[in-house]
């Protein structure tokens, strides 16, 4: 199979900076007033088919710092495994679930997503992949957004047959992106994302 | 004449060429020194979950997303510094304009210093001046704001680091796999070549990728300069739609 040589070069990644927040969330740095709402701050609009569910990841620096001044990013399915229609910043015509979400690290190093657990998507083998969100995460000190997933304890057996999972040859290394379960009438899902030692999380080149 | 990429489309991404785009630990920039992975990154051909992404609406933007000037006025006065225009199109590697994506920017103010509560920098704050804006790209890719030139600011990581005058930008695509944030710099700043920032990139005609140039034709007069950047977001291979087009 041939294909195209592309013509022009991406541009080149810089780091976020230590103020990446202005950018990206101006209200939670204090810059209020020149949009109404963060960008991606709420992902359930209205009335959403599905499990709510809440998501913390805590990034941790190979110190085993808290990363309190990164911004997070998670794309994810819908209940029954689609990705949504296009979302309209700042208008009340958002779709009832985004899908997308932003969040600022606390001091803890911590965000937190309120959103629903994601159906499951086809993946390129034909087989559907287990449910996980896709997670994008910068900051200071990081020279190019750094990708990886999140996956669900609770989903052992779809896990097991997963297209990206198992492309993880260390089956220790897997266990970096899965999330524990804590019970409650809303359940949370907790990952340390560890960018350096022992437990270092495992990242793509997508 | 296929002018756009598809959302979504089914289509396969260049790989990235990691060679030219900064590696994770750069010593000369020391806060990557915890912060970058030792693993190499895990290759995954990329599946409907990054070929996918968010896509936002111009219908609401706010007039003013684009007017650092006056985005932040507390009283109607205006941002104190050089007016500039920057502009410039968004395009994908196969040279194509990537229309009604999102481009976020943020910068210092005149002075070098941000609105933010670390900043340790004793330039002065501009009470009307936030430092964040947003703009969509049109049907052509073509993206444009108005700001004021940012100062250059001393930074904690050598003796005595300053970085050039920059904007930060950051880039959506249609593609989560597209996500891509940058920092804009200043044609002809002799800063540039002596910032560790700038030099985590290895190639120099990938940092010449990122210095805007001074555009004295779309400059207003006696107003503002203008400042042109185009940014390259990952194109696709092909895609179906495409081969259709083509009569494949
Ligand atoms: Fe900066």
């Amino acid at each position: 199979m041939l294909h195209p040589t592309p013509t022009l070069k991406e541009t080149p990644s810089q780091t976020g900076g230590p103020y990446v927040h202005i950018g990206m969330t101006p209200n939670f740095c204090g810059i209020t007033g020149v949009i109404d709402a963060d960008l991606g701050s709420t992902m359930i609009n209205g009335d959403v088919e599905g499990e709510r569910i809440v998501i913390c990841a805590r990034i941790l620096d190979g110190a085993g710092v808290p990363l309190h001044d990164g911004v997070v990013e998670i794309w994810q399915a819908d209940a029954k495994g689609s990705y949504v229609a296009p979302m309209r910043p700042g208008s009340n015509s958002m779709p009832a679930f985004t899908g997308w979400g932003r969040q600022p690290a606390n001091a803890e190093g911590i965000v937190t997503f309120e959103t629903i657990k994601p159906g499951r998507v086809e993946g390129p083998d034909g087989k559907l992949m287990a449910p996980h969100v896709s997670l994008w995460i910068v900051a200071r000190g990081i020279n190019i957004g750094l990708q990886t997933r999140l996956y669900f304890a609770d989903e052992a057996e779809a896990n097991k047959e997963d297209y990206v999972l198992n492309k993880i040859m260390d089956p220790r290394r897997r266990e970096t992106l899965i999330a524990r379960r804590e019970g409650g009438p809303e359940p949370r899902y907790l990952l340390d994302i560890h960018l350096q030692g022992d437990k270092e999380t495992v990242f793509f080149d997508i | 004449m296929s002018g756009i990429i598809l959302p979504g489309a089914d289509g396969v991404l260049y790989q990235r060429d990691r060679a030219w785009h900064p590696p994770a630990d750069t010593p000369g920039y020391k806060s990557t020194t915890f912060r970058a992975p030792r693993h190499s990154l895990l290759a995954l051909g990329p599946t409907k979950s990054e070929l996918t992404g968010p896509t936002f609406g111009h219908e609401k933007l706010g007039p003013l997303d684009n007017d650092l000037i006056r985005n932040f006025s507390q009283d109607g006065t205006e941002a104190i510094g050089q007016r500039i225009i920057v502009y410039g199109q968004v395009l994908d590697e196969n040279a194509r304009p990537v229309p009604g994506t999102l481009v976020e920017f943020w910068q210092a103010n005149a002075g070098g210093r941000y609105r933010h509560k670390k900043e340790g920098y004793r330039a002065a704050l501009d009470p009307n001046f936030g430092g964040f804006g947003r703009a969509i790209a049109d049907e052509n890719g073509f993206y444009h704001f108005r700001t004021v030139k940012p100062g250059a600011y001393p930074w904690p990581n050598g003796g005595n680091d300053w970085r050039p005058a920059h904007i930060h930008f950051s880039v959506f695509g249609q593609a989560f796999a597209q996500r891509l944030i940058t920092q804009m710099y200043f044609e002809g700043d002799p800063m540039i070549w002596q910032c560790p920032i700038v030099g985590t990139i290895p190639d120099r005609a990938a940092i010449d990728q990122l210095i805007a140039r001074l555009d004295r034709h779309n400059t207003t007069p006696m107003d503002a300069l203008a400042y042109r950047f185009d940014i390259v977001l990952r194109g696709f291979r092909s895609t179906m739609f495409e081969n259709k087009l083509e009569g494949n």
